[in-house]
């Protein structure tokens, strides 16, 4: 075995790899809770091109067939509905996983110098997922899917001049039909897994170049050696201490998984609509439109804009800009401590404000603007539907959290950072 | 500045709660729970006699192969005898032959297929759906249904049910309504009239047909039972392995767990 190793070593290098990648990496030891996300989302990308793939051996991208055959999948396929399930709860997971990884990184400071580019990545995997999700789900060809794509493709019309024509450039038609599905499978079994896992090599890579952050901020691969170890002070072995703890992290999370696919598959109509299991019918449009949960809070951003000058390229313009604002924060941020640990309460407040903004803004996403009536006579808002209001009062905490960083992480009161880990 | 702010957040408040009531006060329709059950395959053998016989002149249900009924406790001799009308064999699926060409001419719709209807609707809105129909000269068919307002389907099952009309009843405050609502103890409809009045909606009956109350209830119970079992006919063997799937991953967490502990007590 050694010697078959070292003919491959010889001519590839595969022990480098491993030990550079995972093997003899060093990883701060007082990793918590939410840093399981990390290894959970690469869990979730493999098992949604695992499953993936299975669905594509009896799957039919044809508008006269797609909708048929994922019933065939989900009766006639053996084992069939389980793979099926499997990939429309992968798809939800690996959301939940990645904003709650991204969370992470921002209560963290994770992207913070010498982070940079980790983070630039991970916001072009964030980009990459969005794209893929989208795709997806048109496949089904249910009437959600039908109309969500008319609905996202069309938001594109709106940029003044070349609209139009690059909607129907993205659509290779004048509505969303066989060629748009056609593409669109391309894209989601193809091209944009593709880009997906060169994205996620690259942010691991550039990751264990150089080293992880912590909850405490504590910069452990440029610490003093232990002269026990042979390590950092408060470094170890990725492997096997993080292999078996991540392990763990993986079998949790897959409890929770099963539960869903098992019991909770449609999961209250988020993870499955009801309305996707009537046949995309381009003559019927439904009366309540809504996206997939995990795109709602931006959705929300969208309708709360107004248009004015006769367009309505602003909620357009606004929704890119939620997303792509991501990419400026390690140079908004200029705190002199990365971790929340030791941030005053500035930094604290404004974080808090910006996740009550996303969930208030996701769940705004999901309902009717009319759900919360309109305000009544006598108020400067008299006859504005009260969601629309509360969601543009949203959408502008949720940019000032940006936007006010510089200043409010310099003002902030900050306790001085430790030199070692606080562990146990 | 900060009472400014606060002063701001009591305006906005204040904004919120005085605005109108809006539709919150009538509450629309007042559905029953369905009482299908899954495991129950007396009812799924009658609601799967019921749809061929009474649902199977206009809807298909096109994705479900007729030995899939074996899953029901049928044998593939009683699904051929008792089921199966035309030359159809027993691994086709259920179709029918009205085309929808023709169908959508006489009812404006072609009647849907129902196979994942079940899914679409919920087995709450099935079921009140077919309590649901009342007879209403306005409409095309002669008929009309309390849950879904001019809906093509005339009510193709009022000889068992008999034909009802609508009643009406006034009330001037809205706690007497719905105490009056949850009395009814069957599908209502609570809206708020102008005038601040509220009117309950009930269904009544006229002509009484073959059955009585509760036993077109159990007719209709089992049809939406069926229908939930041909939506996802696997949802009893997903139900069954899950837990041996959950029981199975929290045995290897605990084993998982003490692996973790062990390789990490190594550590100072």
């Amino acid at each position: 075995m050694s010697k078959l190793l070292a003919w491959i070593d010889d001519r590839f290098p595969l022990t480098e790899l491993w030990e550079s990648q995972w093997g003899k990496y060093i990883a701060p030891k007082n990793f918590n809770f939410w840093y399981y996300f990390g290894s959970l989302a690469a869990f979730v990308l493999v098992l949604q091109i695992v499953t993936g793939i299975f669905l594509t051996m009896n799957y039919k991208p044809d508008a006269t067939k797609a909708f048929d055959s994922v019933e065939y999948i989900m009766r006639d396929v053996p084992w069939g509905w389980l793979i099926r399930y499997m990939h429309s709860t992968g798809a939800s997971m690996f959301f939940v996983v990645v904003y709650l990884h991204m969370f992470r990184g921002l209560m963290y400071g994770s992207y913070r110098k010498p982070r940079e580019l980790i983070w630039i990545f991970g916001c072009f995997i964030y980009l990459a997922l969005m794209a893929e999700a989208f795709f997806g789900y048109l496949l089904p060809w249910g009437q959600m899917s039908y109309w969500g794509a008319q609905v996202i493709v069309n938001l594109f019309s709106s940029i003044p001049l070349i609209g139009p024509d690059l909607a129907l450039w993205i659509r290779g038609d004048y509505t969303i039909s066989d060629v748009t599905l056609n593409r669109f499978f391309a894209f989601h079994v193809i091209a944009l897994p593709l880009v997906l896992l060169g994205l996620v090599a690259a942010h691991l890579m550039a990751l264990h170049e150089v080293g992880s952050n912590n909850p405490d901020g504590v910069d452990v691969k440029h610490q003093p050696i232990d002269p026990k170890t042979g390590l950092p002070l408060d470094g170890i072995y990725s492997h096997p201490y993080y292999t078996i703890k991540d392990i763990v992290g993986v079998i949790g999370f897959l409890i929770v998984f099963s539960l869903v696919v098992f019991f909770l598959p449609e999961m209250g109509g988020y993870f499955l609509e009801a309305n996707n299991f009537v046949p995309a019918n381009p003559l019927q449009t439904p009366v309540h439109i809504a996206p997939v949960w995990y795109f709602t809070p931006y959705y929300a951003m969208l309708r709360a804009v107004p248009s004015f000058l006769g367009t309505q390229v602003w909620g357009v313009l606004v929704m890119g800009a939620s997303v792509l604002i991501f990419f400026a924060l390690p140079w908004l941020d200029r705190g002199k401590v990365k971790s929340i640990r030791y941030r005053g309460t500035l930094y604290k407040t404004w974080l808090t404000i910006f996740v009550v903004c996303f969930l208030i803004l996701g769940y705004l996403g999901v309902v009717p603007v009319t759900v919360w009536g309109q305000f009544s006579d006598g108020f400067p808002f008299y006859g504005a539907d009260k969601a629309t209001v509360v969601s543009r009062v949203l959408t502008v905490f949720y940019f000032l959290f940006f936007l006010l960083m510089p200043w409010y992480t310099v003002r902030d009161k900050t306790k001085p950072e430790p030199t070692r880990v606080t562990w146990k | 500045m900060r009472a400014r702010i606060l002063t701001a957040c009591v305006a906005l408040a204040a904004a919120f709660a005085a605005s109108t009531p809006a539709l919150a006060e009538g509450d629309g329709l007042r559905m029953i729970p369905a009482p299908a059950h899954r495991l129950d395959d007396a009812s799924l053998q009658r609601g799967a006699r019921d749809f061929v016989n009474y649902c199977m002149g206009c809807h298909s249900a096109k994705y479900m192969r007729y030995n899939r009924l074996t899953e029901i406790g049928l044998t593939e001799d009683q699904i051929k005898n008792n089921l199966m009308f035309g030359d159809a064999k027993i691994g086709d699926t259920m179709t029918i032959a009205m085309s929808p060409v023709e169908a959508k001419g006489w009812f404006g719709n072609a009647p849907p297929d129902l196979s994942v209807i079940a899914r679409v609707r919920g087995n709450e809105w099935l079921y009140n759906y077919l309590l649901g129909f009342y007879r209403d000269d306005k409409s095309a068919t002669g008929w009309n249904n309390l849950v879904f307002h001019n809906v093509g389907m005339p009510h193709v099952l009022w000889q068992l049910q008999g034909t009802r009309v609508l009643k009406e009843t006034e009330f001037e405050e809205y706690p007497k309504a719905v105490a009056a609502a949850i009395a009814a103890r069957t599908l209502t409809s609570l809206e708020q009239a102008p005038g601040g009045k509220y009117v309950l909606t009930t269904l009544e009956m006229q002509t009484p047909g073959t059955m009585n109350e509760q036993e077109y209830g159990e007719f209709a119970a089992d049809l939406v039972n069926y229908l939930d079992f041909i939506a996802e006919p696997a949802k009893n063997q997903r139900i069954r392995l899950g837990m041996l799937v959950v029981l199975f991953l929290g045995v290897l967490f605990i084993l998982a767990y003490l692996t973790k502990r062990d390789y990490w007590s190594e550590l100072h």
